[in-house]
Formats: structure tokens, sequence, C-alpha cells
């Protein structure tokens, strides 16, 4: 018998049946929630007259939709205060775990999984959320569902899905200067696309990943959406195994012994077979910004705009950027600099950005937001100083929430201007109607606000 | 769900590729905590200047197309897993979107609420779109019991593939909750006799 992937390990744990014909009864080992997606699910379940199948394996947090100033004081906007309020009263009438608005663990849902030791390596992960492919990072099989799935979950416990493809990015070597997990992953959407992947679950694998810490790691599970994939995942090794250790969910005493002797057994198999494979040189990877209006238009941050002479698409991403093929970007001027999202809004993130701007000064036309994943990233933060020197630097360290990534609470890109984020997506109005959204890492970020213009963080190193 | 009837319409040819679910609707009409309303804003960014009038240009708003059926670019749907997506395009009336390739979040989403994904080859869809612009008074078959998508003014007539366990449910107005709650016990069986974890 040919060997396993990691991805099929894990999924073929938990399938619970095969439909004839159809897909596959998958059982999920956790289930996480958040205010926008859920409150028809909950209106499903009481439509149907049932509760939650096990309630404890469903953990809510309140992220998408929240002020990130003053979270003491009640939501200003009626519609999003509602929502919020709604979730709390369905976790309440549910029995759900909730860290809401104000609470300790309190975060993007997908910074917050992690970082309470809920994450862990072989289970199987969903939220009613795209970028659930972030916990894939510990060797889980993490994805994004509807909200209909998410009564599924609900209400069962499992979703019925069709098992994708499996595809391997391999990338080696030592990375370059000023080159961070951000840039490897826009570096393979522009080589992939943002369809390349579609059907599929991508394993990372190769000598730069394994270099990687968990939070670097994360960043790269999370973009795999961006890519069309259901998921990503990183085989689980000794810097995961540390990561998880002592977390406040992590098992503890003999179950971790018996854990961490299941979680060894999760990586390929030599002779596994991938329906598809790519390979990247890390030494070809430079720190990489977007230019277009999905996440696959990445260039080197030094290199020209493309020409696609017969795509209306692409014309169309230009027009809606204000850029002309052939046109560099380094050096255009910029208005708006957000660091936060799931993607780059942990600790190590504030870390880097802090080792750039320390000691110096934004420039004047430059408004820089920083948004900490979490309540507890926030609080580290301040422990560790990081506040005073982004202060200092003219940053402006707010409460955590997913904020200006998609828009939807006051933090909004005004029309027309551009803005350099280290948030996933840069489709048209992401950011606020008519907001133009480069995609870069918080290093390429930081070294953006402190010169008001898109600049090379190699060179102001 | 209701079930899956065959769709005769005109259609609505949106010449656009990679269209994302930010596009389909906007996050910040995420904030209603029920299925309805949603058709109000599809495509709101598109379909509206940013004072609120209508845009002229955008093919939802010329009188000489509508329908039930959306031809849309190649990979529709992709970006966020949000359901309103399917719920916005439903609610506006479309009961098939006909593309060249689906995001996966998407189709299941669509699927789940009785909304069919069609995925035709891109040459058909080329002349589909094609065909459309020119003559938008053309009406376009959807047939899911045989599968089959035809546009007879145009003499274009494709198979398409649908798994035969959506296939049924469709047809059926038959959800996967309603499956899943039936096997409750097998699920609590295999919850018993996990070998790992
Ligand atoms: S930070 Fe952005 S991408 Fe991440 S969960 Fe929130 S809205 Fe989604």
């Amino acid at each position: 018998m040919a060997g396993q992937t990691l991805f099929d390990k894990v999924w073929d744990a938990h399938v619970v049946s095969q439909v004839e014909g159809g897909p596959s009864v998958l059982y999920i080992d956790k289930h996480f929630i958040h205010e926008v997606t859920s409150p028809q699910a909950f209106d499903g379940l009481r439509k149907r007259g049932i509760g939650l199948f096990r309630p404890q394996f469903t953990v809510a947090t309140a992220d998408h939709n929240v002020p990130t100033i003053d979270q003491h004081l009640p939501i200003k906007d009626k519609l999003s205060a509602f929502q919020v309020q709604k979730l709390t009263e369905n976790c309440k009438e549910f029995g759900v775990e909730l860290y809401g608005l104000g609470h300790k663990y309190q975060g993007i849902v997908h910074v917050i999984g992690p970082e309470l030791g809920l994450t862990q390596p072989g289970m199987t992960i969903v939220c009613g959320d795209s970028h659930t492919s972030t916990h894939g990072a510990f060797g889980a099989v993490a994805f994004g569902i509807g909200t209909s799935e998410v009564e599924q979950v609900l209400a069962t416990q499992c979703v019925m899905q069709y098992k994708p493809q499996c595809l391997k990015i391999e990338i080696d070597g030592p990375l370059g200067p000023g080159v961070v997990s951000k840039d490897i992953i826009l570096y393979v959407a522009s080589k992939i696309s943002t369809s390349g992947a579609t059907g599929h679950f991508i394993e990372y694998a190769g000598s730069t990943i394994r270099g990687l810490s968990m939070e670097a790691r994360m960043t790269i599970c999370n973009m795999s959406i961006e890519m069309g994939a259901r998921g990503g995942m990183i085989a689980p090794d000794a810097i995961t195994f540390k990561y998880i250790k002592g977390r406040l969910y992590a098992p503890q005493g003999d179950e971790w012994d018996q854990q961490l002797k299941y979680w060894e057994t999760l990586y390929t198999d030599e002779d596994a077979h991938f329906d598809t494979v790519y390979k990247f040189d890390a030494a070809d990877i430079a720190p990489m910004i977007t230019y277009g209006t999905n996440p696959g238009m990445g260039i080197k941050i030094d290199d020209k705009v493309p020409l696609d002479h017969d795509s209306t698409s692409h014309q169309k991403a230009l027009g809606y950027m204000g850029l002309q093929a052939g046109e560099q970007l380094l050096g255009k001027k910029v208005n708006h600099v957000f660091i936060g999202s799931c993607t780059n809004s942990r600790i190590e993130d504030l870390r880097l950005v802090a080792s750039v701007v320390k000691g110096r000064k934004k420039a004047p036309n430059v408004q820089a937001m920083v948004i900490p994943g979490s309540k507890q990233v926030e609080v580290q933060a301040r422990e560790e100083g990081l506040d005073l020197i982004l202060e200092e630097a003219g940053f402006q360290l707010r409460q955590p929430g997913c904020s200006a990534c998609l828009g939807m609470n006051e933090d909004k890109i005004p029309a027309g201007e551009y803005c350099v984020s280290t948030s996933n997506r840069n489709f048209e109005g992401r950011q606020g109607p008519g907001a133009r959204t480069i995609l870069a890492s918080p290093l390429t970020a930081a070294a953006t606000a402190l010169t008001g213009e898109i600049t090379d963080i190699r060179t102001i190193m | 769900m209701q079930p899956f009837k065959t769709i005769c319409s005109r259609a609505i040819p949106l010449v656009v590729e990679n269209i994302d679910t930010d596009q389909i609707i906007p996050a910040r009409f995420l904030k209603a905590t029920t299925r309805e309303g949603f058709g109000e804003n599809l495509f709101r960014d598109w379909r509206f200047n940013r004072e609120g009038s209508p845009n002229p240009e955008f093919v939802l708003n010329q009188d000489r197309y509508h329908g039930q059926i959306l031809v849309a670019g190649k990979n529709f749907g992709c970006g966020s897993s949000r359901e309103h997506a399917a719920w916005a395009l439903y609610d506006f009336g479309i009961r098939v979107v006909v593309s060249s390739f689906f995001a996966d979040i998407f189709k299941n989403n669509a699927l789940n609420n009785g909304l069919l994904p069609v995925q035709v080859s891109q040459d058909l869809l080329d002349q589909l779109l094609e065909y459309l612009q020119h003559h938008p008074e053309a009406e376009i078959t959807v047939d899911l019991s045989s599968q089959q998508i035809s546009l007879p003014a145009a003499s274009l007539q494709s198979h398409f593939e649908i798994n035969a366990h959506k296939k049924t449910c469709l047809l059926q107005g038959f959800d996967d909750i309603d499956y899943l709650l039936s096997q409750k016990e097998v699920i609590a069986a295999f919850e018993e006799n996990r070998s790992f974890a």
C-alpha cells in the first residue's frame, strides 16, 4: 500500500461514514464561531427545536464587527451592537463558551485558537471564515465553511464534505535579507494564481518552511485560501510542540505524553502521492507587494507592474488601483498603513514592526494603525514596551479585532487612497468603498510608514 | 430548501473574471442576523455609484438584461466564505450561476441554498457571453435531471457535471442537516470508537 500524506492521515481518521457517490460525513474536533456568520445558524437550530450536539467543542469570540477603540463602551453602530449582542445571547442560550468583547481572551478567531492551545495537531477544525486555514500550521485539517455548514456542526459535530486533492508546495533554502513569511506566501500566490489550488489541500514542506516559527507558519497557512485551496497544513515538529506546551488548553501530564506520541506520527510518508507538486527556491523570493485586486497579483517590490495584453480583468484591476502597466510601485506616496489581521497581528509581527520603527518617526502624511490580533497580544505588547516604541514613532496601537482588514467597523480606508496593509485580501472595496489595498509584510508596511512612500525594507535596514 | 426545477430564462452576462464574494456582497452589509434582504445590496459597489445613484454601465442596471441565470467569468466566488454571497444572489432572483470555474466554498454554499452552479468549458463560456451580450432576449435552459444546459437560439448545448448526492438533494429540496440529524447514533458510535486522540 502506498504511503499516506499528512492530510490523508488526519482526514481519514475523522470520516464517520461515506455517502454512496457523495460526500463524507466528517467529524469536527474544534469549531470556532464569531458574530457575523453564526446568527442564522443558531436561528436554524431554533427552528428545528434542537440544541448543540457537543457544545463543549465550540468556542466563540467577537472579532469581525467590533470597534478597536473604547471597547469598554457600548458599540455605537446599532447594527453592529445588535450583532454582537445576538452572539452573546445565542452563546448563553445554547451553552457555548464565549470570549466576548472585553474578555481577556478575546481576539481574532484565528489568533486566539492557537494562542489558547485550542488548536492542536491532528485535529479537524472549522469556522465560518475562510482563513480557518491558519490553524493548519499545527498539522490540523482546518478549513472555512458557510453558515449552513456551521449549523451542521452545531447540530451534529459533523460536516458533509468532499475530500479535496493534495498539493505539495516545497520551498528550500535560506531566506534573503528583509524577506519574511508573508513574502513567501505572496510569492507563491503570484506564481500559482488566485485559483491555482482550487479543489486542493496544500501541504507546505521543505527546509525553508521547517525553519519558520509557528507565527510565521500561521501566516503561510492563513493565505492558502487566497490560491483557492480549502486549507494548507504543515507537519508538526519540535517547534510546534514547544509552542503548544503549557498553553491554557494544551494537554498536560500523562495526556501530553500520549498526545505527543500521536502527534509524532503526523507527517507525510515518503512514498505518499500528491496530485500536484510545486517547488520553489527561497533564494528567488524578495520582499513582495501586490499591485492588483486579488492576492495573486503580486510582484517583487522593485519590479514593474506587468503587462497583460488581452485580459479585461487585468485592465479593470489596474484601473481600480490607479496604476499603469510598466510602472514601479517603489516611491509611490501612501497615506495609510494597516498592521493587523489574522495574517500578521501576532506578537512576533508587532515585534518586527517595533524593531524597524524604534527611535524613528512615521512620515507626517501617514496614518499608521496597529491592531493586535488578540487581547493577549495587546497585553504582551505592553509588557514588552512595544506600545511605547510604536507610539513614539507615531503609530496608533488600538484594541483587537479584524478592523480595516475587511472594513466592517469604522476602520475604513477612504476612497481612492492607497493603504499598505499586512492583511490578506486586496479585493476592490475590501478596506472600504474605493479603497486601494497593497498587500505586504509587516516589515514593508513599517518601512513605508516611516518614509510615506512604498519602500524597500532592504534600503533602510 | 425549495426543490430545484428546470430553469428556462433570459440570462445576465457578467464579463469579469475572479469575482470575489466581497464584490457579490461587501462586508459592510453583513451586519444583518437573518438570511433575507441581501439581494438589495448584491454587487453593491458595481451597481451603485458612491453617492448612491445606479451605475448605468453595470449589466444589472441595464433593462435589456434580466433573468434567473447569471453567466460570469472564470473563478466565480473566490475569497471569503460568507454564505451571504449565495443568499444575496438567491434573494435577487438568481437560481443558476454559469461559469468555467467556481471557488470551492462558494460552490458548497450555493448548493446548500438551492442555487445551482453550472460549470462549463471556457470555450462554451466565451461563446455564451459573446452571444448573450448581443442577444439579451435569448433564453437559456438548465435541466438538472438530465444535466443539460442549452442556448437554443445559438445552437449551443452541453452536459454539466454535478455530484449525484447533491443533485438528489437539490431535486428534492432536501438538505445536509436533515441527513446528518438522521445519523446522530452513527456519529455517537464513532466518538466511542475513536482510536486516536
Ligand atoms: S482578520 Fe480579516 S481575514 Fe482574518 S478573520 Fe478577520 S476579516 Fe477575516
